[in-house]
């Protein structure tokens, strides 16, 4: 069925406010960050308001109740996954989830499973966000192993012609993005995964693009471990999840060191708690979890399927509206076959920088730069991209105002 | 486009369109190479001196119209002045920059450069317009450091 954003953005307070001297906003800066429907607000703001106490801590009626939302919003998480409770660990982040993992990899003891040394590579790819590049990157400085990575094809997909030379025996990590956040590529990652197990490397999957915007099974997807940051997902920012198939995690050596990841301690040793207890050190960020929970429980309210087909015809139409401008570059694939509604362009004769300033002007947020994959955009060859990036909430009207401003700014800038 | 034309004022698309000192000079004192992170601007910037005197400045880059058309402006500035005076200038833009958009220019010491005053009511563009100003900064202590 398709979406009524109409009434899906009465949901979201931010749209009531004017941008710029009076415009209404027009938000397609959805790969940076989602808005935040009210019932997430109201989650965050009732934690503290009811039930704000440390989790796991005290003999009290209030810590008992936030720790109950704090384990149901794991339960809620896992279900959204299809995972295990236990398989759920809660940071602050992907960004740090990507860097729990590196640091626990650098952590394990020769013989372990994730023992990583000089005879070892690990494979990520050219279209990586840095968070999932420069954790590997230096993990690799670090061990001695040897980095290497896919390319990508002119179309804006994973290079995968050479996969036997790059997935190996020697092969430790393969560290991959499920959606590209600068070309919207979604990849099929069923053949890196199987060769990748094949010789016995972990596949760790960077979600960030692709759970808030299409149903992610993690048992079908069969990974080992995969990360996504709450705040695109319309939860509160400082919160992410790292999930870990629970053989794996739990054999996992900790990153950070402190209170609630211990099993004993005494004042020469430690010994640690099981996952994922093992991986939250210190009091948890329990209202942004609680406020996590509740985004979830929205989008699973709507449909993931249900935002993935909306997103996909709005992918479409900004994709024929662009072809009709002269001089616009698409980057990234032309067709909305695994494709996420994150469209990035170039205009010839305006920089991106400009072409956003212009379009904030009209009230319209995109983003403009190298989206943090500095790497990819210079493997494209464009110093800066703008990128429009769309959600439940957005519709034809957003994608009209930006086709709309576009075609401004060129008259605006003389081109 | 009122707010909009107080930044993209007609001397700073002049300026990006036709940029002056752009092509490096096979012969400098002090090359730098200066990048804004956040965007992937880039700049390089060649300078040579005549004692304390700015004899030669070049440059190329790629980056939006303000970071191009404010090392532009800055070139043409600075080219033959000395490097007390130069830093006189400089220390003046970088606080029309930080002014927020309530900042005075002084068009005697400025010249051209007070028309990216209204960059300073755009946070997340300043660092743009001072890609080139702080590349030059860097440039005149390397070069005299050689000198």
């Amino acid at each position: 069925m398709a979406l009524n954003v109409t009434e899906i953005r009465k949901d979201f307070p931010i749209f009531l406010r004017k941008i710029r001297d009076g415009k209404r906003l027009v938000y397609l800066d959805n790969g940076a960050t989602s808005q935040k429907p009210q019932v997430v607000i109201d989650a965050e703001i009732d934690f503290y308001r009811l039930n704000n106490a440390a989790a796991h801590r005290g003999a009290h009626q209030l810590a008992e109740e936030a720790t109950e939302l704090f384990e149901s919003a794991r339960q809620s998480v896992a279900e959204f996954l299809g995972a295990k409770a236990e398989e759920i660990v809660f940071t602050k982040g992907a960004t740090e989830s990507l860097n729990l993992l590196a640091y626990s990899f650098s952590n394990a003891e020769p013989g372990s499973r994730f023992f990583i040394g000089p005879e070892h590579t690990i494979v990520v790819s050219e279209m990586e966000h840095h968070a999932n590049l420069i954790p590997w990157q230096q993990l690799a400085k670090r061990s001695g192993a040897e980095l290497k990575w896919f390319g990508i094809t002119p179309d804006g997909r994973i290079d995968l012609s050479n996969i036997e030379d790059l997935i190996t025996d020697k092969t430790k990590i393969v560290a991959i993005t499920q959606q590209s956040n600068v070309l919207g590529t979604i990849n099929n990652l069923d053949l890196i995964i199987s060769k990748a197990h094949a010789v016995g490397a972990i596949v760790i999957v960077d979600a960030c693009q692709s759970v808030p915007h299409l149903a992610v099974d993690v048992r079908k997807l069969g990974a080992d471990f995969l990360t996504f940051s709450g705040h695109k997902a319309l939860g509160p920012t400082g919160v992410g999840v790292l999930w870990g198939s629970y053989d794996l995690l739990n054999e996992l050596p900790p990153f950070l060191f402190g209170g609630s990841m211990i099993e004993n301690v005494t004042m020469t040793d430690a010994t640690w708690a099981e996952a994922p207890k093992r991986f939250e050190a210190g009091v948890p960020n329990m209202a942004q979890v609680v406020g996590l929970a509740a985004a979830l429980k929205y989008l699973q309210g709507i449909g993931m399927d249900e935002i993935h087909e909306h997103e996909k015809k709005l992918t479409q139409y900004l994709l024929d509206g662009l072809a009709k401008i002269e001089d616009i570059s698409i980057v990234g694939p032309l067709d909305i076959s695994l494709r996420g509604a994150t469209v990035s362009f170039t205009v010839d004769g305006i920089h991106p920088h400009d072409l956003g300033q212009f379009l904030d002007n009209a009230g319209i947020a995109v983003r403009t730069g190298h989206h943090c994959a500095w790497p990819l955009t210079r493997a494209l060859g464009v110093p800066a991209t703008t990128r429009a990036s769309m959600y439940l909430y957005n519709d034809e009207s957003d994608l009209d105002a930006l086709i709309r401003g576009i075609i401004d700014a060129k008259k605006y800038f003389g081109q | 486009m009122m707010q909009l034309d107080n930044l993209y004022q007609e001397v700073i698309l002049d300026h990006y369109k036709h940029p002056e000192n752009k092509g490096l000079a096979d012969a400098f004192d002090a090359q730098v190479h200066h990048i804004n992170p956040s965007c992937g601007d880039e700049i390089t910037l060649n300078l040579s001196l005549e004692g304390t005197k700015v004899k030669g400045i070049s440059w190329d880059g790629v980056g939006c119209s303000i970071s191009q058309a404010s090392v532009s402006i800055m070139s043409g500035l600075m080219l033959g002045k000395d490097l007390m005076i130069a830093q006189e200038i400089l220390d003046n833009f970088v606080s029309l920059m930080q002014s927020k958009g309530v900042g005075q220019p002084d068009e005697n010491v400025l010249e051209d450069a007070v028309a990216l005053a209204g960059v300073s009511q755009y946070p997340a563009r300043i660092k743009c317009a001072l890609l080139g100003w702080m590349a030059f900064k860097d440039a005149s202590v390397q070069a005299q450091k050689k000198n």
